[in-house]
């Protein structure tokens, strides 16, 4: 489904190269969550964003289904790629209402062409998709999103992201910025999507218990490599303390438990 | 009366212009500096045109038109694909188009009296005034019509998603690029229709008309939303076009006042800088220094 093939990723900082990956390699298989874990810097976010087009690799390909996407524009791999980021406004349009986003999201990979952005009957529909969150947005299809709480922007994303179903959907620490409960509901949602529409899923997490609770695949990144790969029953019998054993073990530098949650 | 009725006529021939600004300004969070080089391009297009090639003036205004969203494909080429800043991008063309408008001119002015245009070809009214608000009443709802159709139309969606969040309209798989280019080409297409309007209102078209147009064209909107904004179920587009009024009228009272007409840019500087001082943090002409 995803693959990542020699990819290699340097970034130039202030005098100083930053190795990212060197020639990693990674697969996904359709159908599969996976969450991904690591220290600040480990190229987690550098993965999606090499994924979604964010970022080109310096060398290396990125294939989804058999296709060869390294050179598609961001825009073009929108069409079949979605991304919850961790920020509540960068998923939706502040000053425009919810049923205009939605719509939006509605017709997400189509031609954005001379018919009316609202469509009959979209109103209903738009109201069962929300209600189902339970936060009575659906009495407020009219209102700006921006005048929305974090939580229900979010909310929102996410569905705008999931509307048109992606062949790969990237989460990037998409409750971090919530409070608990709101972080609870949001997950739970995200596994009815994802199970509901089979997609094949990354997650990046900093939370290592909700990394063990969801997905069916983990993988840990520190230090240009894919440190750990467990799926299945393997998975199901993680615990918080042997994943940070195996951090301990790879880490030179003996980072603290801090730094994996920070 | 006449005093009423002549800032009635010059606010409805520069709400055409206003209506183009606030695509940039409000809708695309764009600070297009092209305006003040299309304004006058469509006054030369009408003008020569009319003079010196027998268009029919509506002819004229159409390629009028066309000749300001040229304007607008630039200045979004070279803001998009060179990454020249927005304000600078604009400003680029604005010196150029000065000297693409003494080229389409041949001179510095040309005058239409003796020609045919739109104020004496059409008679809607005895009344030559109100003949004229008429005829530029037309003109400026059917554009503002259309305007309004394209706003809730999916293209309008995505245009007002762009201003609001890029990232978005990207996520959409929406080319952000052609979008951007797409929205300069519209604003700047009405804008020069305004100035080839105009041309054909005070029967002349000259190269140094478009100065200050961007700052009028944001007096009129700031003063519309600051009168407007409040009633609710009331389209930006209108409250825009009655900005545009209001501000011609604002500027008949202060040359009432006594200020010679020179002293008039000056003024909606003032009045511009007046008004957005107190809300410096929403305005994105002064928001990267403010932040």
């Amino acid at each position: 489904m995803i693959e990542v093939k020699a990819v290699s990723k340097k970034f130039m900082t202030i005098g100083q190269e930053k190795i990212v990956f060197d020639k990693l390699n990674f697969k996904v298989e359709e159908g599969e969550f996976v969450s991904i874990i690591g220290s600040n810097g480990a190229g987690k976010s550098t993965l999606m964003n090499l994924i979604i087009g964010n970022v080109p690799p310096d060398q290396g390909n990125i294939f989804i289904e058999g296709e060869n996407i390294t050179k598609v524009d961001a825009h073009k791999r929108a069409r079949f790629i979605s991304k919850v980021y961790q920020n509540p406004t960068f998923g939706t349009a502040p000053s425009m209402t919810i049923k205009e986003n939605l719509a939006m999201a509605e017709n997400k990979g189509n031609l954005f062409g001379l018919r009316f952005g609202l469509k009959k009957g979209a109103e209903e529909r738009y109201k069962k998709i929300v209600e189902s969150l339970g936060l009575g947005l659906e009495n407020q299809l009219n209102t700006p999103v921006g005048s929305l709480s974090g939580g229900q922007r979010q909310s929102l994303s996410l569905i705008m992201a999931t509307m048109q179903k992606p062949k790969v959907l990237l989460l990037d620490e998409h409750t971090a910025a919530l409070d608990p409960k709101t972080q609870i509901m949001i997950m739970n949602k995200t596994r009815e999507i994802v199970e509901t529409n089979k997609l094949t899923t990354l997650m990046i997490t900093h939370n290592l218990q909700d990394a063990i609770d969801y997905g069916n695949r983990l993988i840990m990144l520190h230090n240009k490599e894919i440190i750990l790969d467990v799926s299945g029953v393997e998975k199901q019998n993680l615990t918080i303390e042997k994943l940070l054993k195996v951090f301990n073990e790879k880490d030179n530098h003996a980072i603290s438990e801090n730094m994996l949650f920070s | 009366m006449t005093f009423l009725m002549g800032s009635i006529e010059q606010g409805l021939i520069f709400a055409i212009m206003v209506l183009g600004v606030y695509i940039t300004y409000k809708i695309l969070d764009f600070p297009d500096l092209t305006v003040d080089g299309s304004f006058p391009m469509g006054a030369a297009v009408v003008a020569s045109g009319i003079a010196t090639r027998g268009w029919s003036p509506i002819f004229a205004l159409f390629i009028a038109g066309i000749a300001g969203a040229l304007a607008g494909l630039f200045t979004g080429f070279i803001h998009v694909h060179f990454k020249i800043r927005d304000l600078l991008a604009g400003i680029l063309t604005m010196t150029a188009l000065y000297s693409v408008n003494l080229r389409i001119m041949g001179k510095s002015n040309i005058h239409l009296f003796n020609q045919t245009h739109l104020f004496n070809k059409f008679s809607l009214s005895e009344h030559s005034i109100l003949n004229a608000i008429l005829i530029i009443v037309v003109i400026l709802f059917i554009l503002k019509f259309l305007l309004d159709f394209l706003l809730v139309t999916e293209f309008g969606f995505a245009l007002r998603a762009l201003g609001d969040n890029e990232k978005l309209v990207i996520a959409l798989g929406v080319n952000e690029k052609i979008l951007k280019i797409t929205g300069l080409m519209i604003s700047n297409a009405l804008v020069a229709i305004s100035g080839g309007v105009l041309a054909q209102h005070q029967g002349f078209a000259d190269i140094g008309m478009g100065t200050g147009i961007i700052v009028a064209g944001l007096a009129s909107i700031i003063l519309g939303e600051g009168v407007f904004k409040n009633i609710k179920k009331m389209k930006m587009t209108s409250i825009v076009l009655l900005g545009s009024i209001i501000y011609r009228l604002a500027i008949s009272l202060a040359l009432r006042a006594g200020f010679r007409a020179t002293d008039l840019k000056l003024i909606t500087a003032l009045i511009v800088i007046a008004i957005l001082a107190p809300k410096s943090k929403l305005s994105i002409f002064n928001k990267k220094a403010g932040d």
